[in-house]
């Protein structure tokens, strides 16, 4: 496939875009390389590993990588395979070791910073006097880290490339969303917990559906019917496309991010819903909880939503409030990961009001995800035919109605209008990314030859 | 629940259990998911907790059923009767058109001091179960694990109180979880 090829998948300026991005198996391979090989990714939460030598086995698009917290309490992710053979030195999905040996030849790796100058490094290997003549170079030779790693109010993020911005740079202020779904409820930083148990699926759907889906997908409500007629809201007649006021479509144009969220209002002006009222104990609490909130951040800005942080973590902010990544398991299909979220100390009833509801809406066994997955899967299988592929996606629906929103910096919304916009903006950061542009361009510091501009609003339409 | 030998009257309640559990399942076959809603306790506790790999020496803490843990599904009889009512619906797109399943159920056990009548209107039932699926063209999974129930005799009539379903299987591998195990 040429630059030329890749060039003319996403048709920004038209609003389409081709059906191989979906299923093609070339495209894929260069996925992995220029997408996941270069852009910040979700590994896991901090409360996942609390103690010295916990691990966490995770993933960064197809490769097996470990969280682990070394004895001196820092972080580190590393590449889950034996620079010798290639053996995974870890099979388990977590637990608590200082040593990664490998099963084939017993090479064995260290995150000890006593032991060896930095964790992950080798510390044994058999025969090393003997066989090796003790030449072999250890620090050489130790497991391979990620090249940048940053936790974020708890999130653990990773890059495998050097030159990816700091991850801040690369949120831009759709971190303001994201601090939505992490912070405590009561507006602390930080302060919630992922609960044990991430639920991991795999369903026949390629890996950017879940991702434009969860970047800002308002039109979809015919998905979710079922669900809303049966009514499965924790509010004893909420309907789950019943929004808060001012609720729409916000997208980032430059940074691929986007989501569904609300207009930033003064705290004291956010009028919080009250969803549990089919848990009188639940609703007292968080009556409560959302008081001392106005109390905190008296006179600061309010910002809400939920949306997709370019390419495949996405997050609710409230309920279910919870973290998906979408891996990628071959061109046609997808490896889900979702993850739970509570305040740490929010009492033993409220985890458990949240956690039943949680289970209720999301995962494969969630009476809301179960239709996505259906969706998702048979819109993979039907545009794989030879026929079928040679008809672009049509992302048209607010094309040309999009306007910057300047209280979120670099972002663009259709005003009150239902748009698809967000999905465009997230297609043109995957062409970019795939187009293989430098930091300097992928960031926008610099004008690329290639660049196309988003299309907004021109005048009064 | 090492009895090499029930009692006659243990001999008599595992059958009673065995044809109960066969016709249930026949029940989800058949769809007549109504009627076998009927089955279970209105005070259902129903799970199906998730497994991990964990080291050997820690094996017991392979299935997560912490007070707090994540489960593939965690429900009581009100959430159990809005799925079969989601299904109903006929626009609830993972089961319209409906999956076709084939329950097998086996290795049939109930506990020793049931059967010898020490507390005989409940019953601790363990078993394994095999689901085959098959929807629309090619969709086709198959979930095995192990259950235990808790039976309870109301009114003369068996019925689920208690269903716990341990899956082999950590990560799920079947797309979704829209038809009943």
């Amino acid at each position: 496939m040429t630059l030329q090829d890749i060039h003319s998948l996403v048709d920004v300026e038209n609003g389409t875009g081709s059906r191989e991005i979906f299923v093609d198996h070339d495209i894929y391979r260069e996925e992995l390389k220029q997408v996941f090989g270069r852009a910040w990714l979700f590994i896991g939460h901090e409360s996942q590993v609390p103690n010295p030598d916990d691990f966490f086995v995770s993933r960064m698009g197809e490769e097996s990588v470990i969280l682990t917290r070394d004895r001196q309490g820092e972080l580190h992710v590393l590449l889950n395979t034996c620079r010798h053979r290639g053996m995974k030195v870890c099979r388990y999905d977590e637990g608590n070791t200082r040593l990664f040996t490998c099963p084939y030849h017993a090479w064995s790796y260290s995150t000890d910073g006593e032991l060896v100058s930095k964790p992950g490094e080798l510390v044994g290997v058999p025969g090393f006097k003997t066989h090796y003549h003790g030449q072999l170079d250890k620090q050489e030779w130790g497991l391979i880290h990620v090249a940048q790693m940053r936790n974020y109010r708890g999130t653990i993020w990773a890059t495998w490339d050097q030159n990816a911005p700091p991850l801040e740079d690369y949120l831009g202020s759709f971190s303001l969303w994201l601090d939505s779904a992490l912070n405590h409820r009561d507006g602390r930083e930080g302060g919630s917990v992922v609960l044990v148990g991430v639920q991991k699926w795999r369903t026949k759907c390629n890996w950017k559906f879940p991702a434009t889906n969860f970047v800002g997908d308002a039109a979809h409500g015919v998905s979710h019917k079922s669900v809303n007629m049966v009514g499965i809201s924790p509010s004893a007649s909420g309907r789950r496309d019943e929004r808060p006021k001012d609720h729409y479509a916000f997208g980032w144009p430059d940074l691929g991010h986007g989501g569904l969220g609300f207009t930033p209002r003064l705290e004291e002006d956010w009028v919080q819903g009250d969803v549990f009222t089919k848990y009188p104990e639940v609703s007292k609490y968080f009556g409560e909880v959302y008081a001392t909130r106005k109390k905190n951040l008296e006179g600061k800005t309010h910002y809400q939503g939920k949306g997709t942080i370019f390419p495949n973590m996405s997050f609710h902010e409230e309920q279910p409030r919870t973290i998906i990544v979408s891996h990628p398991n071959g061109p046609e299909e997808t490896e889900f990961w979702r993850f739970y979220l509570v305040d740490e100390d929010a009492p033993d009833h409220v985890k458990d009001t949240l956690r039943h509801y949680y289970m209720t809406y999301s995962g494969p066994g969630g009476m809301t995800e179960q239709d996505d997955l259906e969706n998702w899967a048979y819109a993979t299988e039907a545009s794989k035919g030879a026929i079928s592929r040679q008809f672009p996606y049509n992302y048209q629906q607010g094309l040309g109605w999009s306007e910057p929103f300047d209280e979120y910096p670099g972002a663009v919304w259709c005003g009150n209008l239902v748009t698809e916009q967000n999905q465009l903006v997230w297609l043109k950061r995957w062409s970019e990314f795939m187009q293989g542009w430098e930091w300097e361009y992928l960031m926008h510091e610099r004008v690329h030859p290639d660049a196309r501009a988003f299309p907004l609003k021109v005048g009064d339409k | 629940m090492s009895e090499a030998k029930l009692s006659s009257r243990g001999t008599a309640l595992l059958q009673e259990v065995e044809q109960f559990l066969y016709s249930e399942a026949e029940m989800v076959d058949d769809r007549q998911f109504r009627e076998w809603l009927n089955l279970f306790t209105d005070d259902l506790e129903y799970r199906v907790p998730m497994a991990r790999n964990v080291r050997s020496d820690n094996i017991d803490n392979e299935y997560m059923e912490g007070a707090h843990d994540i489960h593939w599904i965690d429900e009581g009889k009100e959430t159990l009767t809005q799925r079969v009512e989601q299904i109903h619906t006929g626009v609830h797109w993972a089961e319209e058109p409906l999956s076709r399943t084939t329950h097998l159920i086996s290795n049939v056990r109930v506990s020793e001091s049931v059967a010898l009548g020490l507390k005989d209107e409940e019953v601790d039932v363990r078993y394994v179960f095999l689901t085959y699926r098959h929807r629309l063209n090619d969709q086709e999974d198959t979930v095995v694990g192990r259950r235990r129930d808790l039976l309870r005799r109301v009114d003369g009539q068996l019925k689920i109180a208690r269903r716990t379903i341990y899956l082999n299987q950590t990560v799920f591998l079947a797309r979704s979880l829209s038809h009943f195990l």
